[in-house]
């Protein structure tokens, strides 16, 4: 187990360092990165003062260790635009994310699994084709597209939902002020709908086909058949000894679909004006606040980073193949 | 005079080129692609939309940048209480016909998807199958990159290299292909490894073939099944991407059409009611790519042996 969890941290260390060398390589590609920082009308003395004060002066070596020490001080440049620090700027929105991240997640996993159970079980029934080809539908639909079309029937057609807003939760509870986001939460639920479903369909679809095959997988093994012979019901053979088995798979990926969740709220937050990161990252794309999108690129991948390292490390304690191995 | 027997002169013949599709390979996946329904009609919605593709500019009606101020906003024919035959699917803010701009935009979707899939599947096969076939350090260093991509959302890296590239079709196929290229990579390690144990490959060796004609002739076409199928699905999902950046603003320059970018138009008129400009181009996204994955299952099924007459 200790080699395991020592191999699996120093692996997501290389990770976090490959992150760091290729946001900072992406931001040479163009050639002299200071003429991301300054305005197009910028005579050369200025460009050639900019250039010393940001450091792109420096042989690139020297670049680049500034900018990791830089990162382990916590400093990520300042914004173009508000002159804000950019780590701040994104760790400020970061509870709102991760509050439509988790929900979305939640939504996913707690759907796919029965859906996935009940269309394996019913294999080659009209309902399982039905399950299939709407997943299939899910699997193809542009996130921001699918956002658009709840805005306009659910939000603007029919007025169920609010379409835009956010009442936090996640950010009293930092604070210790949990009566507030519990009076928060009703109101807070009905804001999440819309842009929770919208995240989470892509990954709802995946999943709910992902547990269908495993679950199939499972139930032609021979320990199915034997808990069948014995005349189990078949209640207790789906859910006692096929689906616990069927679950490894999912587990597996848990933490790359959080992840992933994590890259989808950048255009679903512009579609829902959701106050979080990814709002943050599409405001500071069209408006070319590099340090800010740089800042995000960084933040988002650590965090990701760390999620999947600690499902990775809470799966290897929950099977026992990884535990030992 | 010695004359040389036609076996000598005859090309040498890898045990490869005997397991290339036969013609009658071929008619049994016609045959099985029409008994099954859904992958023939999403192979003929693709046929549409590569006609389109190919062919836009000769069968749009309009110039799909012509701006028409008096006929904004349009409505589509069929929704319109009086029907504007020169805007059949309407027109948008600035009064460009949303018709023609959706025959355009197939084409930036599909090229950009094809080059971005054939361009990441050429890098990942080629350092896979080298990371296989000659293990060791090149292996080690060439898995380790991959691990280090998957290890965190690359969509993000995307991101900021457009930022910094700035728009064009060459920077997004690049950005794309290149976020492909690992899965390619596993899959072709993997199959190397396995295929390069072979007898036919000790014997080619044998006769004489350099590592290159051996991987290329001998190694290569047997590989190729798996790799097929995941290129179907990633022209899908690449086509998802290059909407998602489209719509970020981050994809093709303003000037050119694309379905994604028409998406990203269409929310400052969501409250106007002009419903058309959001529902068109995404229809159009979700049946490229919904085809794309129904055809890319129906492959998998097919080419899989494991699977083979289950159905």
């Amino acid at each position: 187990m200790s080699t395991y969890i020592l191999r699996r941290v120093s692996q997501s260390i290389i990770v976090v360092i490959g992150v760091t060398l290729l946001s900072f390589i992406s931001l040479h590609l163009a050639g002299d990165p200071t003429y991301l920082y300054v305005s197009e009308r910028a005579s050369n003395e200025e460009i050639a003062a900019a250039r010393v004060a940001l450091g792109f002066d420096r042989p690139l070596p020297e670049q680049y260790l500034n900018f990791v020490g830089g990162m382990l001080r916590g400093d990520l440049g300042t914004s173009l635009r508000s002159r804000q620090p950019a780590a701040n700027m994104v760790l400020e929105r970061l509870p709102a994310t991760l509050e439509l991240t988790i929900f979305a997640l939640v939504l996913a996993i707690s759907l796919a699994i029965p859906i996935g159970i009940l269309s394996a079980t019913r294999r080659g029934t009209p309902l399982d084709s039905g399950i299939m080809l709407f997943a299939m539908f899910g699997q193809s639909i542009p996130s921001f597209w699918l956002g658009i079309m709840l805005i306009l029937f659910v939000g603007l057609t029919l007025r169920w939902l609010p379409i835009s807003g956010y009442v936090p939760i996640l950010q009293p509870m930092l604070n210790g002020d949990f009566a507030t986001a519990i009076d928060n939460l009703p109101n807070a639920l009905r804001h999440l709908i819309l842009p929770g479903v919208t995240i989470a369909t892509f990954s709802l679809s995946r999943n709910a086909r992902l547990v269908r095959s495993a679950m199939l997988e499972v139930l032609n093994q021979d320990y199915v058949r034997t808990a069948r012979a014995k005349g189990l019901s078949g209640r207790v053979v789906v859910f006692r000894h096929a689906f616990r088995n069927a679950l490894i798979p999912v587990v597996t990926i848990l933490g790359l679909e959080f992840g992933f969740l994590l890259s989808g709220v950048v255009v679903t937050e512009t579609v829902f004006s959701w106050p979080g990161v990814g709002r943050l990252v599409f405001n500071a794309i069209t408006q070319r606040d590099i340090p800010v999108v740089q800042a995000s690129v960084v933040i988002f991948s650590l965090v990701f980073v760390t999620l999947n390292l600690m499902v990775d490390l809470l799966y290897a304690r929950l099977d026992p193949r990884i535990r030992i191995g | 005079m010695i004359q040389t027997t036609p076996s000598m002169t005859a090309p040498v013949r890898l045990p490869a080129d005997e397991l290339v599709e036969t013609p009658s390979e071929l008619r049994r996946a016609l045959r099985s692609l029409f008994k099954a329904r859904w992958p023939l009609l999403a192979l003929i919605v693709l046929g549409i939309v590569g006609f389109f593709a190919l062919f836009g500019p000769n069968i749009a009606p309009k110039d799909p940048n012509r701006q028409t101020l008096r006929a904004r906003l349009t409505p589509p024919m069929f929704a319109a209480e009086t029907p504007n035959p020169d805007y059949p699917l309407g027109s948008d803010a600035l009064g460009r016909d949303v018709l023609s701009r959706l025959i355009y935009g197939a084409r930036v979707s599909i090229s950009v998807g094809l080059a971005a899939v054939l361009l990441g599947g050429f890098v990942g096969i080629s350092l896979g199958m080298v990371a296989g076939y000659f293990g060791g350090f090149l292996d080690d260093l060439i898995m380790r990159i991959a691990d280090i991509q998957l290890g965190f959302p690359f969509i993000l890296l995307a991101i900021m290299v457009l930022v910094v590239l700035g728009q064009s079709v060459a920077n997004l196929v690049i950005v794309l292909g290149i976020g492909q290229w690992v899965t390619y990579a596993r899959i072709a390690r993997g199959s190397t490894i396995a295929e390069r144990e072979r007898e036919h490959i000790t014997a080619s060796r044998a006769m004489g073939a350099n590592n290159a004609r051996i991987l290329l002739r001998g190694i290569l076409p047997n590989i190729t099944a798996p790799l097929i199928v995941i290129a179907s699905f990633n022209v899908a999902s690449v086509i998802l991407s290059e909407a998602t950046l489209s719509f970020l603003g981050l994809g093709v320059p303003p000037t050119v059409p694309t379905w994604g970018g028409m998406l990203a138009e269409s929310r400052d008129q969501l409250l106007g009611g002009s419903w058309w400009l959001a529902v068109f181009p995404g229809l159009c996204i979700v049946l490229t790519v919904l085809s794309l994955n129904v055809l890319g299952d129906w492959l998998r099924d097919f080419l899989d042996p494991r699977l083979r007459g289950s159905r």
